[in-house]
């Protein structure tokens, strides 16, 4: 009953017409927005990917737990946001060429090399892309960690620190702040966190984002990967 | 006796014709703060519940945590309220005010079913334009009842009814567990039940439960009633050192001797 | 692009102990054209009450004018000053009037009753009022703001930790927003006095 629709109607309206919500010919729409966040920052030799679960259309919830952060390999996570199939296509197809380059080049693809792999094959759908904005997170052939954000055409930075999805206005501007240190006298640039550090800025990241977005929330998925491999921790956000 | 006047029959339109042009010209109307709500009533054993959430929202956001949408009407009666919140809010606050003139006039207690009249003539009267959706609940001379009153002005009375966006969610507990002659734990029970559907599957709908309970002679507007999504504690203090953010004084800042001062500058 | 983009704008309040805060940026817009960085949005309407307007700047301006009228003909009435709750209700009513015609703006109410109690909320352009307890945003950095407010505040903090929360606030979520920002100015409300300051911020 948004008053605002029926001003708009009134102008191809008799005044005699009743103000009925007419439908157009909708044309069928091949993308889906499913909500949901992703985060991405990158430490010193370590790199923390997370993910909320909660995947959902208009009002409704359809699964409160649906992983939007995948395990590509043991040194690198891919989270995404917004379509969820294209997600879950696209990560197979990530995997598919992964394996591709196993076979040919008898190694395990480099974190580099996956992440410009993701660059391309985004590229390559240019005109009919996956509604997907990629997050990748690894470890760099020095050790340290990377993360790579992408939009849904393939477009690929190197950063320390990232959001995308649904909530991805709230938690920006906080990750600029206590990461970036913007807009405080006397810090210098960005800073390296430690692991402790990252994991709850990512945790109260969430949970004010999971306060004021309808789309975020019910579960957390947090990866922190190193040298050592992923470390994957589950955690509970709000159910409402 | 005649009715008393409407008082909120002056709406202006002065600015109709330029927010018009503005639409024309490509500029997209902003929308106002919709509640999606999850609004429900039942008749149980001694009189009327009333339950509903408390999360107001603003598209994808949640522009209030923790509203009230039981809005008092007169002594023994109270309304949810969804929809444009501002609609529900400022409709239930005149037919109140309208209502309290008119036990003043007739010296009795107003009748629910006066209420339910009310507010259908004046949201008729409006086309659906005021977008208030209501569940109407009270107890009077003639026993409790329970209205539900949509934005054309259409009315029903039912033993049983839930409104808004988290409507279905909130039907399905009551159609598989609402019976006559409910006690009023069990009906307190189930109407916390079914707004708890609401909150936790509708996504318009989130935060506390609110429930308000009329019997003869008397209420129990239980705000919170229920808080099944309390804020778990931050991992840390985002506090910063003093001095953090650079300022300057402006050089016009404003003196406190001179308040009392009104101001009639040009 | 809404109406409520046009111009651009940034505001919050915030509550803290036994003080409240209200900041807003300072750009005036058209559309993606800065037009002036010095742009009143917040307003003095008691020496214990300011409101903010966000939005179309030409209503800004309009209802300014009409709210100080309105406020100056409540104090020869009643002789005594309007309380911030009072005049949050005088501004619902003003703008519920308009329903079907509405002001683009979303005002933000910040002040101290007369028992020092924090007072602060919001509205939309309507007229809908929402109390709070803790904080309220406005604006077209709105989301940036929610973001920053509900990770940054906590209760009970004094005049000059609530200085640095609600201007850490409000720089960071203008800086990713393109409407608003170049500076911005704090006034913080204690039942001593007001403090206003100005903020330096990123001029793109």
């Amino acid at each position: 009953m948004d008053f605002m629709m029926h001003s708009e109607q009134q102008n191809q309206l008799e005044p005699t017409q009743a103000p009925v919500e007419r439908h157009s010919h909708n044309q069928w729409n091949p993308y889906v927005d499913n909500g949901g966040t992703s985060l991405i920052i990158a430490g010193k030799d370590f790199v923390l990917v997370a993910s909320d679960a909660r995947q959902s259309v208009g009002y409704n919830i359809n699964t409160r737990y649906d992983p939007k952060a995948y395990e590509l390999s043991n040194k690198t996570v891919l989270a995404t946001s917004v379509c969820s199939a294209d997600a879950k296509r696209l990560c197979e197809v990530l995997e598919q060429r992964a394996q591709l380059y196993y076979h040919k080049h008898e190694r395990q693809i480099s974190t580099q090399a996956l992440a410009q792999q993701l660059s391309n094959t985004l590229y390559s759908r240019r005109m009919f892309p996956y509604y997907v904005f990629p997050l990748l997170g690894g470890i760099d052939a020095e050790g340290k960690g990377a993360a790579y954000s992408y939009d849904a055409i393939g477009n690929m930075e190197r950063v320390t620190y990232k959001a995308f999805g649904s909530a991805s206005a709230l938690v920006q501007p906080f990750l600029d702040n206590q990461i970036g240190m913007k807009n405080q006298r006397g810090a210098e640039g960005e800073r390296m966190l430690t692991r402790e550090e990252a994991l709850r800025l990512a945790i109260d990241s969430f949970t004010g984002a999971a306060e004021r977005d309808i789309y975020t929330g019910d579960w957390l998925d947090i990866f922190i990967i190193d040298a050592a491999g992923v470390h994957k921790e589950t955690r509970e956000l709000k159910h409402d | 006796m005649a009715p008393p006047a409407d008082t909120n029959a002056g709406f202006k339109f002065d600015n109709v014709k330029r927010n018009q042009l503005l639409s024309d010209k490509g500029y997209n109307l902003p929308r106002a703060t919709k509640t999606g709500t999850t609004i429900v009533g039942i008749i149980y054993k001694d009189g009327v519940i009333l339950g509903a959430d408390t999360r107001a929202t603003n598209g994808p956001i949640v522009s209030d945590k923790n509203c009230r949408k039981i809005h008092y009407l007169a002594p023994n009666m109270y309304c949810c309220g969804a929809g444009t919140a501002a609609d529900t809010d400022s409709t239930t606050n005149m037919i109140s005010s309208q209502l309290a003139l008119h036990s003043l006039n007739t010296g009795r207690e107003a009748r629910v079913v006066t209420a339910m009249t009310m507010l259908k003539q004046y949201l008729f009267r409006y086309q659906g334009h005021v977008g208030a959706a209501l569940v109407l609940g009270g107890y009077d001379t003639s026993g409790p009842h329970l209205f539900t009153i949509h934005p054309h002005g259409s009315t029903s009375e039912l033993p049983f009814t839930t409104m808004g966006s988290g409507s279905l969610a909130a039907m399905s507990v009551f159609e598989s567990r609402w019976r006559s002659g409910l006690s009023r734990d069990e009906g307190v029970e189930l109407v916390k039940d079914a707004i708890e559907a609401g909150i936790f599957n509708d996504l318009g709908s989130g935060s506390n439960v609110d429930v308000c309970v009329i019997t003869r002679g008397n209420v129990e507007y239980l705000r919170g009633y229920s808080t099944p999504n309390e804020r778990v504690p931050k991992e840390q203090s985002y506090r910063f050192a003093r001095g953090t953010t650079e300022f300057i004084v402006p050089r016009t800042a404003p003196s406190n001797d001179e308040s009392s001062a009104m101001d009639v500058s040009a | 692009m809404s109406i409520m983009q046009f111009n651009g704008s940034a505001i919050v309040a915030m509550v803290g102990k036994d003080c409240v805060a209200i900041a807003a940026d300072k750009r005036l817009g058209q559309r993606a054209l800065t037009v002036s960085t010095d742009f009143q949005k917040v307003f003095p309407i008691t020496e214990r009450t300011y409101i903010g307007l966000a939005g179309l700047a030409t209503d800004v301006k309009t209802l300014h004018d009409r709210f100080r009228m309105r406020v100056n003909l409540y104090k020869h009435r009643e002789e005594r000053t309007i309380e911030p709750k009072t005049f949050a209700h005088l501004v619902s009513h003003m703008l519920y009037e308009r329903r079907f015609g509405p002001y683009f703006v979303e005002p933000v109410i910040a002040g101290l009753d007369k028992n020092n109690r924090p007072f602060v909320c919001n509205m939309d352009l309507i007229g809908c009022i929402n109390y709070t307890d803790d904080f309220v945003v406005a604006g077209t950095a709105d989301n940036n703001l929610f973001g920053m407010c509900e990770s940054l505040w906590e209760p009970d903090l004094g005049p000059e930790e609530l200085f640095e929360t609600i201007s850490q606030s409000l720089l960071n979520a203008v800086d990713r927003d393109a409407m608003s920002g170049w500076g911005a100015v704090v006034h913080i409300i204690t039942p001593d006095g007001i403090i206003e300051r100005e903020l330096k911020g990123r001029m793109d």
